[in-house]
């Protein structure tokens, strides 16, 4: 578990709160990326590439995580062209987000000089040219970005051929990568039958470069824990029986609304597509800090069908996560 | 940012017929990236056209197009021959991608057919950047044969160039029948060349999913036969005559249809179909979204039969 490093006030600002309605179901939601969202804390999603209090903290959980764990980085003979087009995107959106503290300068045709402020890291390399980076060009990149990155190959479908996963939330990049997109999603309730995921195929299909897109999506996680990956389910998979026994302070501190912020992007040179997920966590505690934020979790938790609280393994204990918020706010639970 | 403003920083006549444009952001900034095999839209004195990029699209600070002159097409490209000049500034959507290098092929065979050859050259770069192996069969009339020096340059003059018809054809049959597994086939030029070559690669066994081809413009559609659109938001009905898109009878009534190419490629245009059965005609929507019949490309498809209804 990650010791936090930025304050309270810090992390409920810049919160993306996922619930627009009391009622939550899949939904093919996405929208153009990069527009500020305002919420009653603060605001979110002003930039593809978001870094807050946590960046050192991340950094060096992910850094340690592979280290442990070299399935979660993978990049397939094939997608090397997708690795450095994703890491050149991923530091123009670092220098246009934080030109303070981020530069990315062209010094020739093809040679570039990168610096990273708050890492203290100057870098020349020449585009395409494994050897001019100290490591592979996703990896690289992946260590200076609180994102996990996954990169989809386009064929007749869509493939998860390369990628960076280290705060999976119950899933595995080793086990998925070379599927499909339909075969990653195969397991999820409803979206099959409801067209859910065939849309959003096509729409990936049809991205087009220059133009992102980004969605949310969410799950409740227990304990400050990024790393929910399958291979990780021995550690965390017996907190879910855990919390149900503990006192209602230990669990308002300990379980999270977990959000990703997922950005969708065209890669510009290479075609392939760039998948972003961001997460955030806020514990129960915090979140009910806030008074609308606390009345529609509950609402949510409280409504979810069974299939979709069990598919996002929070059916033991959503129905106390709802009481938790109601009483939190006087409510009847 | 959907749009790019773009100074014409140079136009030549490498050979007749052909204009090849440089355009470059007014204030020298770099210009965003684009796949190979990628076209820019750019509006030619009242008409948009598409055009294949030429250049090398990794961060690029130019773009360069070439532009044949069609006298008899509807004018975009006289356009640019004899009104452009060097130093005017053009509006440009930003760069589309719809005819990319599959980065999983084992090989890439490059037909190209007269202009055709302006996408082939942009992946012939990347391909060049990227070390992918290639071959290239290149067929034009003598002394109109638009990027010969580039493509010579960029497969150190392997590429091979044909300059008559049947003997095009007699090796084109041989290379396609001759190529290691995992090979992709990428063919641009006249819809018959492209006809031609496809049907020649399916009549040897090659797969669809090894087959791409970028048609720059359909050849001139039948006027088709008249009909009436139903608009079910306000119950009005929209006579379509003959010779008449589905999207200018729309545009004529007051209904605003996003729209880009007007010639059924660049997908911007779908429209939901009600009830009716659709007379596609585009080369955007997939087999299985044609058979689906519920939805169409207003700028090029009508009605099967005498009405359509849609939801607008």
């Amino acid at each position: 578990m990650t010791a936090l490093a930025s304050s309270a006030a810090e992390l409920i600002a810049g919160f993306p709160f996922p619930f627009p309605e009391d009622r939550y179901r899949y939904s093919t939601n996405v929208e153009p990326a990069g527009r500020s969202v305002s919420t009653p804390a603060g605001q979110w999603g002003a930039a593809v590439v978001d870094i807050d209090g946590e960046y050192a903290a991340e950094l060096a959980e992910r850094a340690d995580i592979l280290r442990r764990d070299p399935t979660r980085a993978e990049v397939l003979p094939h997608m090397q062209p997708a690795a450095w087009d994703a890491a050149m995107t991923l530091m123009r959106e670092l220098a246009t987000a934080y030109p303070s503290t981020m530069t990315l300068e062209r010094l020739g045709d093809a040679r570039w000089r990168w610096t990273n402020g708050l890492l203290g890291l100057t870098q020349e390399f020449v585009y395409g040219d494994g050897g001019t980076l100290p490591e592979e060009p996703l990896r690289w990149i992946a260590g200076q970005v609180q994102e996990d990155v996954v990169l989809l190959d386009q064929r007749d479908q869509l493939y998860g051929d390369a990628g960076v996963v280290t705060f999976a939330a119950d899933w595995s990049f080793g086990f998925d990568v070379g599927m499909s997109f339909l075969e990653i999603h195969g397991p999820v309730p409803r979206v099959r039958e409801e067209g859910v995921i065939t849309r959003a195929h096509e729409f990936l299909k049809r991205l087009q470069p220059h133009q992102p897109y980004r969605r949310t999506n969410w799950t409740l996680t227990i304990g400050r824990r990024l790393d929910v990956s399958t291979e990780l389910y021995p550690e965390w998979g017996p907190d879910r029986e855990m919390i149900q026994r503990v006192d209602d302070a230990t669990f308002g501190r300990l379980v999270h609304l977990r959000v990703e912020v997922q950005h969708l992007v065209r890669l510009p040179d290479s075609g392939a597509i760039m998948f972003l997920i961001r997460t955030y966590m806020l514990p129960l505690e915090l979140l009910a800090t806030v008074e609308s934020w606390r009345r529609r979790a509950a609402e949510v938790l409280a409504e979810l069908p069974a299939d979709m609280a069990d598919y996002k393994g929070i059916i033991k204990y959503r129905d106390r996560a709802a009481s938790w918020l109601r009483a939190a706010g006087g409510e009847a639970p | 940012m959907t749009t790019l403003e773009l100074l014409v920083t140079a136009a030549v006549h490498p050979v007749p017929g052909i204009r090849s444009l440089t355009l470059a952001a007014p204030d020298g900034r770099d210009l965003p990236g684009f796949v190979p095999g990628s076209h820019l839209v750019i509006e030619c004195g009242g008409r948009s056209n598409a055009y294949s990029l030429t250049s090398d699209g990794t961060a690029p600070t130019s773009y360069t197009v070439s532009v044949l002159e069609v006298p008899d097409g509807s004018g975009g490209s006289r356009w640019v021959h004899r009104e452009l000049r060097v130093g005017e500034v053009v509006t440009a959507r930003l760069p589309r991608s719809l005819f990319p290098p599959v980065a999983r092929a084992a090989k890439h065979l490059l037909v190209a057919g007269g202009i055709g050859v302006t996408p082939i050259v942009s992946h012939l770069r990347a391909a060049r950047t990227w070390r992918r192996e290639t071959e290239v069969h290149y067929v034009f009339r003598e002394g109109r044969g638009a990027h010969v020096d580039d493509v010579l340059a960029l497969t150190d003059g392997a590429a091979e160039l044909h300059t008559d018809r049947a003997e095009f054809c007699a090796r084109l049959e041989k290379a396609l029948a001759d190529q290691p597994l995992g090979t992709h086939l990428y063919v641009c030029g006249p819809a018959a060349m492209i006809d031609h070559v496809l049907d020649t690669a399916r009549g040897l066994g090659w797969p669809e999913s090894r087959l791409h081809c970028e048609r720059f413009g359909l050849d001139a559609l039948d006027p088709g036969d008249p009909f009436d659109v139903t608009l079910t938001a306000t119950g009005t009905t929209v006579r379509v005559p003959s010779g008449t898109s589905l999207l200018e009878a729309l545009e004529t009534s007051g209904v605003d249809v996003p729209n880009l190419c007007r010639q059924g490629v660049c997908g911007e245009c779908r429209i939901p179909v009600a009830a009716g059965t659709p007379l596609h005609r585009d080369l955007f929507l997939t087999e299985e979204e044609k058979a689906a019949g519920d939805a169409l490309m207003a700028c090029v498809s009508r009605s099967a039969g005498p009405s359509l209804e849609v939801p607008l």
